[in-house]
């Protein structure tokens, strides 16, 4: 259990998915305008990794990986499919997705209206494609992919609600004009990112 | 004697028109992929640590670009309006394997580097983007200049980025020392030293990314964000 929670620990906020890789730069500069926004995200986020991650690693480990087909018989006992795990990636993220569209559509419809079209693009966020490729490439078993994929989803959420607060903030000051909105938001990142990294050292 | 003469010409318009020229240009400066339309943000921090990295990708990406935005162009027509994001991931996917066997076998030593952030073109903003607004509603030829003429923007972003990074950060550019900073040397002598910091933080990118939208912006005030 504890090597569970070192594994949380570690995703959400040693190698946080946005402060630290900058994946999903896209999403949570687009959509960090204002908090609530911010927010909904966010768990949105967290919700659609939590599925994903398990999913895509039984796939992985069960269909794709060397070897892994030969309860098929003799002959698919080489059969190495891993050069599928895009495609197969993308397609479980995508229909998870549009599975948590269809819930928020059904659950909080003012939610649904202000995330727009940002809600199908949690598909195409690299955080979410990265979370579950770097849990091939560190060869997780099932519990740790899940707790990597609840962390990222944490840090990920973090670390979009920290900057939506920032930027509510300095929407009021005076930024010089070719700087403001998304120059200023890139800066701001910036010096979060290198907060974040003074977090690098710990050994959990 | 003019049965012939009454069927009416249409005018094709040639490859490279002053609109087809558009699109390759215009993606490089006034609707730039990173810094106007906020896509493709990603892994232009990620992978620009060094210069050579940048330039693999960003070849990766015109050719993913260009060939997806053809490929849903020429299907757009006959393509189900409920399975469209479905259809296009599909052959960006295909696309990027392609160009990761690719790197695999013959720069095997970059593709160890850049190692999941060519899967990640998949999911880069700049594909979905391009194929959303432009390839969805335009012949072939136009939406792969388009393609190729985002993917340029985007490599320019990425070589500038991946320059100063690589220049500040070690010294040295594509491998070649540039910078003598070594134990000796005049710039050691006056306390010059390696900033690190740019090399091993996308932090750095960020920063870079933000002074060169605040140059792009002062120089063309049409672009400042009112919002």
């Amino acid at each position: 259990m504890q090597d569970l929670i070192n594994v949380f620990i570690k995703s959400a906020f040693i190698e946080n998915m946005v402060l630290s890789y900058f994946l999903g730069m896209c999403s949570y500069l687009a959509v960090s305008k204002t908090v609530k926004t911010a927010f909904g995200l966010g768990l949105a986020v967290i919700f659609v990794l939590f599925i994903t991650s398990p999913v895509n690693w039984l796939l992985h480990e069960y269909l794709l990986k060397e070897g892994s087909l030969a309860f098929l018989g003799e002959s698919f006992a080489t059969v190495d499919l891993t050069f599928l795990k895009f495609i197969a990636f993308i397609a479980v993220i995508a229909s998870m997705v549009q599975l948590v569209e269809m819930i928020i559509e059904k659950v909080s419809p003012a939610l649904y209206n202000s995330l727009g079209i940002f809600l199908p693009l949690i598909t195409v966020n690299c955080a979410i494609l990265g979370t579950s490729l770097f849990m091939v490439q560190r060869e997780y078993n099932l519990a740790e992919s899940t707790f990597f994929g609840l962390g990222s989803g944490f840090g990920f959420f973090l670390a979009i609600v920290a900057i939506a607060s920032i930027r509510e903030k300095i929407r009021y000051s005076a930024v010089p004009a070719p700087l403001r909105g998304l120059g200023i938001a890139f800066i701001i990142t910036g010096l979060m990112g290198i907060a974040f990294m003074s977090l690098m050292g710990i050994k959990v | 004697m003019s049965e012939v003469a009454d069927i009416a010409v249409v005018e094709k318009e040639p490859l490279l028109s002053k609109k087809n020229k558009r699109l390759l240009t215009d993606p490089l400066d006034d609707n730039n992929p990173i810094t106007v339309q906020v896509l493709g943000v990603c892994s232009a921090l990620a992978v620009t640590s060094q210069l050579l990295p940048s330039l693999i990708m960003a070849v990766c990406v015109v050719f993913v670009l260009a060939f997806a935005n053809l490929a849903v162009a020429s299907i757009r027509k006959i393509m189900p309006g409920r399975i469209r994001m479905i259809v296009q991931l599909i052959i960006i996917a295909a696309l990027v394997t392609i160009v990761d066997i690719f790197l695999k076998a013959f720069a095997f030593d970059v593709s160890k580097q850049l190692s999941v952030f060519i899967g990640l073109i998949i999911t880069n903003c700049i594909v979905m983007g391009r194929l959303e607004a432009f390839a969805m509603g335009n012949k072939p030829w136009p939406a792969f200049l388009d393609g190729i003429g985002n993917g340029l923007g985007y490599g320019a972003i990425l070589i500038i980025v991946g320059a100063l990074r690589e220049l500040f950060g070690a010294g040295t550019l594509l491998g070649y020392q540039i910078i003598n900073a070594s134990e000796g040397s005049f710039l050691h002598g006056i306390g010059y030293q390696h900033n690190g910091v740019m090399a091993s933080s996308p932090a750095a990118a960020m920063f870079i990314i933000g002074i060169l939208i605040w140059i792009q912006r002062a120089r063309k005030p049409k672009l400042v964000d009112i919002s």
